[in-house]
């Protein structure tokens, strides 16, 4: 009877996962897969300061017309505070006011964007372009700023060259014309006296580099520089032309400051981003009338977000680990190990995270089988081995630099912890039972995270996951089944394969 | 490599999966609650002198670091005795020693330690590192057990346990554990001990599981396994039949051990036995599982131990 019930609930759990996201398929119009979409950029500007007890009155740019971009929605959050947009010379700026403030503010900006296909004359409201010319160099680096701008004007015919040739000269690290500029000013600054001393139309910008699932970026300066032949281009000063324009963001284009605040210090803002798929209809809908979007994890700051859809993989991960070790009967260190591997995998990228895992436990191991002749009592041979196993990242990061894999950096969110904690029991697997154990736990570990990680990575779970969390009752519902499989393991089968039975 | 007919033949012959074992047995009779009395091999030892259920004699037990650092009455008045973390399991962390003179230790083996080693060995217990758990734990000295004659020429450095499972109070398979010399004087069978079957009737030993692979002889002393014949096999019986009222635990493996001079002992409970003690006897657990549970509902009041190991021994022939 306990059974049935049970059956019962398991049945239950498993429809309400797949009807719940059925029907928010129809009601939200989210679709199923990710074919029918449309990328959104959601972009959060968070804003902290520390407000001094008297008026506080603060001024941020906001971008209004972004080349590349539509704005399809934008909203702020501020408790207490008076808000709206002022439009300054033809700017757009978002403005907070209260009477009175004191201690830790933060407020946010939210802004929804969609990439359209631009035009590379890309024409917003032409603050004049800087012109007049300026001869901020004295003595030696007015020498030095000569002869660069003598060979940067001999080997090019226009505008778009002639920045070109600037922007590699300026990245000439061997340079001692360059070093000396560069002792005074920034690579963007510079660039940007050497176009107005050269009488070329430019201004400055800041931006954004997109990328999915960022937090805690910064604007970074651009450059844009008119040419008659093909409107404005942008500039980065330390990679030159940048031709996609929809991989950056101008978030401020114009030469206002950024960030204003009057009434307060230490001021800062940093931004969070994330890509999501949303089909191309509901961007004309608007979008909090249903019920399943009150219940949505798209209404989260975008930083909260960001967190979530990671967590929301999680549960198909674990749904991996309990099936290869129910049904297939494969051996890991640590019930849980697989998953976190996994997910260090996931924000190393494949390759990289595998070969650095291995190496730091093989490292790890020899470094161990040292300690263990010390004799030393086992909390403070555990500690050891973490402080151990955070040089070994270290080293392994700068040998990896110099070798010119960044990779060997992310390196470092592997949970140290937890790698001390494979070390030590690994080794005392090793001196326990021997090596063969040693690999057969260690395969058995990488095999089940590989493998997590290839689910984790499925960009159809992915969106499903993220868009339908409900679904994960579903998962449940499985893993809660196979919780109950009393059948013989894969690996039985080959363990009692020996077994006459005359 | 995986024959997926053996599927069929597994089931036939009543073979009992991880998962079965998992869901059916420890699950359904197993009560957590019960479980230190196991996991821990101290309040093993307390509970067994309740219910007169013989353990090898206690010499201390040590629960702090200061205690290792002082010098050890125990070690002057005893020559040989073992080391044992409470919480340990699969023989983890045991250490024998058979003689000394207070600076050098003999092992089995013939392996020498010195007094800071087995000092060292025990701060490491005590911290936990052979503990189910990880947690701090306690170190048990006990008396040595001096290996019973019958098992003479069949093992290699070490004593042989006899490992019986004990289903809701019924003896219901048994096993005899032999180390080898590629076992180090371990009894696991996973590490490279053998495994012996034994007719839980007569306490007569059929051939063997070494290595995965089926023998009929010793591997390092060429004995024929079949010729040996466990002593005092109704006693042996008796005892890890009472071991069911001791531990409140329906599905439990019992070690056994049968010394030279104080006969059949109790060595500690696993609440978790393992499935190869099907190989060894050539024979799946559950059609004998099956039996007890169908004699238990109809006979559902608790029969003494004499009448549970006398079933037994008419069932399982």
């Amino acid at each position: 009877m306990n059974q049935k019930i049970f059956n019962i609930f398991i049945l239950l759990l498993f429809v309400l996962g797949i009807a719940l996201t059925l029907v928010r398929n129809s009601i939200a119009q989210t679709p199923l897969l990710e074919g029918e979409t449309q990328d959104v950029w959601f972009i959060e500007a968070r804003i902290d300061f520390v407000a001094s007890n008297e008026p506080v009155n603060v001024n941020f740019n906001v971008p209004k017309n972004p080349p590349g971009f539509e704005l399809i929605k934008e909203q702020s959050s501020s408790p207490g505070y008076g808000f709206n947009y002022v439009t300054p010379n033809n700017n757009k700026r978002a403005q907070w006011t209260k009477r009175n403030a004191n201690g830790m503010q933060t407020l946010y900006y939210r802004v929804q964007l969609k990439p359209t296909s631009y035009d590379s004359f890309y024409e917003v409201p032409v603050i004049e372009p800087v012109n007049k010319p300026l001869i901020p160099w004295k003595g030696s680096q007015a020498v030095a700023a000569q002869s660069i701008i003598e060979e940067a004007t001999q080997k090019s015919s226009d505008e778009i060259s002639l920045t070109n040739e600037l922007v590699s000269l300026l990245n000439q690290q061997e340079n001692q014309n360059i070093n000396l500029l560069l002792s005074s000013s920034k690579k963007t600054a510079l660039l940007q006296q050497f176009l107005t001393y050269l009488n070329v139309p430019n201004r400055l910008s800041y931006g954004l580099f997109l990328e999915d699932s960022r937090r805690n970026q910064k604007l970074k300066p651009f450059i844009e520089v008119f040419s008659e032949k093909k409107g404005w281009q942008l500039y980065s000063a330390k990679s030159g032309h940048i031709e996609d324009i929809s991989s950056v963001l101008l978030w401020s284009q114009n030469s206002d400051v950024v960030l204003d605040v009057i009434g307060g210090n230490e001021s800062s803002v940093k931004f969070s981003m994330l890509k999501r798929t949303v089909p191309a209809i509901k961007l004309q809908e608007t979008q909090e009338n249903s019920l399943f979007e009150l219940f949505s994890v798209h209404n989260l700051p975008v930083e909260e977000q960001n967190m979530f859809k990671m967590m929301l993989l999680l549960p198909a991960g674990a749904l991996v680990v309990v099936f290869m070790r129910i049904i297939v009967g494969l051996k890991t260190s640590g019930t849980f190990m697989p998953v976190l591997i996994a997910l260090a995998f996931i924000q190393t990228s494949f390759l990289p995270g595998l070969i650095s895992f291995v190496s730091i436990v093989i490292i790890g191991l020899l470094l161990r089988s040292y300690l263990s002749h010390l004799n030393l009592l086992m909390v403070s041979r555990i500690s050891a081995i973490i402080i151990i196993v955070i040089f070994i990242i270290g080293m392994l990061s700068i040998i990896g630099y110099h070798l010119g894999f960044n990779t060997g950096m992310t390196v470092t969110f592997f949970p140290i912890i937890i790698i001390a904690w494979t070390i030590e029991r690994m080794s005392i697997l090793w001196e326990e039972e021997g090596a063969v154990e040693v690999l057969i736990q260690g395969g058995g570990s990488l095999i089940v995270a590989t493998l997590t990680y290839i689910v984790m990575q499925w960009s159809f779970l992915g969106h499903l996951t993220f868009n339908f969390p409900e679904i994960n009752l579903s998962i449940i519902a499985l893993i809660l089944l196979l919780g109950r499989y009393s059948g013989y393991r894969l690996s039985e089968l080959y363990r009692f394969r020996n077994m006459d039975f005359k | 490599m995986i024959n997926f007919g053996i599927h069929r033949l597994l089931r036939q012959k009543g073979i009992l999966g991880m998962n079965q074992r998992n869901t059916d047995y420890i699950g359904r009779f197993n009560n957590r609650k019960y479980y230190p009395i196991v996991d821990d091999k101290l309040k093993t030892k307390q509970r067994a002198t309740q219910f007169h259920i013989p353990t090898p004699t206690l010499i201390t037990s040590l629960s702090t670091q200061h205690e290792i650092k002082y010098p050890q009455k125990w070690i002057e008045e005893y020559k040989a005795f073992a080391i044992k973390p409470s919480k340990g399991s699969g023989g983890k962390g045991i250490l024998v020693i058979t003689e000394h003179d207070g600076e050098i230790f003999k092992k089995p083996s013939g392996q020498t330690l010195t007094l800071f080693e087995i000092q060292h060995h025990l701060s490491n217990i005590l911290a936990g590192l052979h503990s189910l758990s990880g947690n701090l734990d306690t170190a048990i000295i006990e008396e040595l057990i001096y290996m019973d004659e019958i098992f003479e020429g069949y093992s290699h450095e070490g004593i042989p346990d006899i490992r019986i499972i004990v289903f809701q109070g019924y003896p219901v398979m048994a096993m005899v554990r032999l180390s080898t010399h590629s076992s180090d004087g371990k009894a696991n069978l996973h590490q490279g001990a053998l495994g012996v079957g034994v007719n839980i009737a007569t306490g007569q030993c059929i051939d063997a599981i070494y290595d995965n692979e089926r023998v009929t002889h010793h591997p390092d002393t060429h004995k024929k396994l079949s010729d040996l014949q466990l002593k005092n096999w109704n006693e042996l019986l008796r005892l890890a039949s009472g071991c069911y009222e001791m531990s409140n635990l329906g599905y439990i493996g019992v070690d056994l051990v049968l010394d030279k001079f104080k006969g059949p002992m109790l060595l500690e409970l696993n609440a978790r036995p393992g499935l190869s003690i099907q190989v060894a006897n050539k024979a799946g657990l559950i059609p004998r599982l099956q039996q007890v549970e169908a004699f238990k509902h109809t006979h559902p009041m608790l029969e003494t131990v004499e009448q549970r190991v006398k079933r037994a021994q008419e069932w399982f022939i």
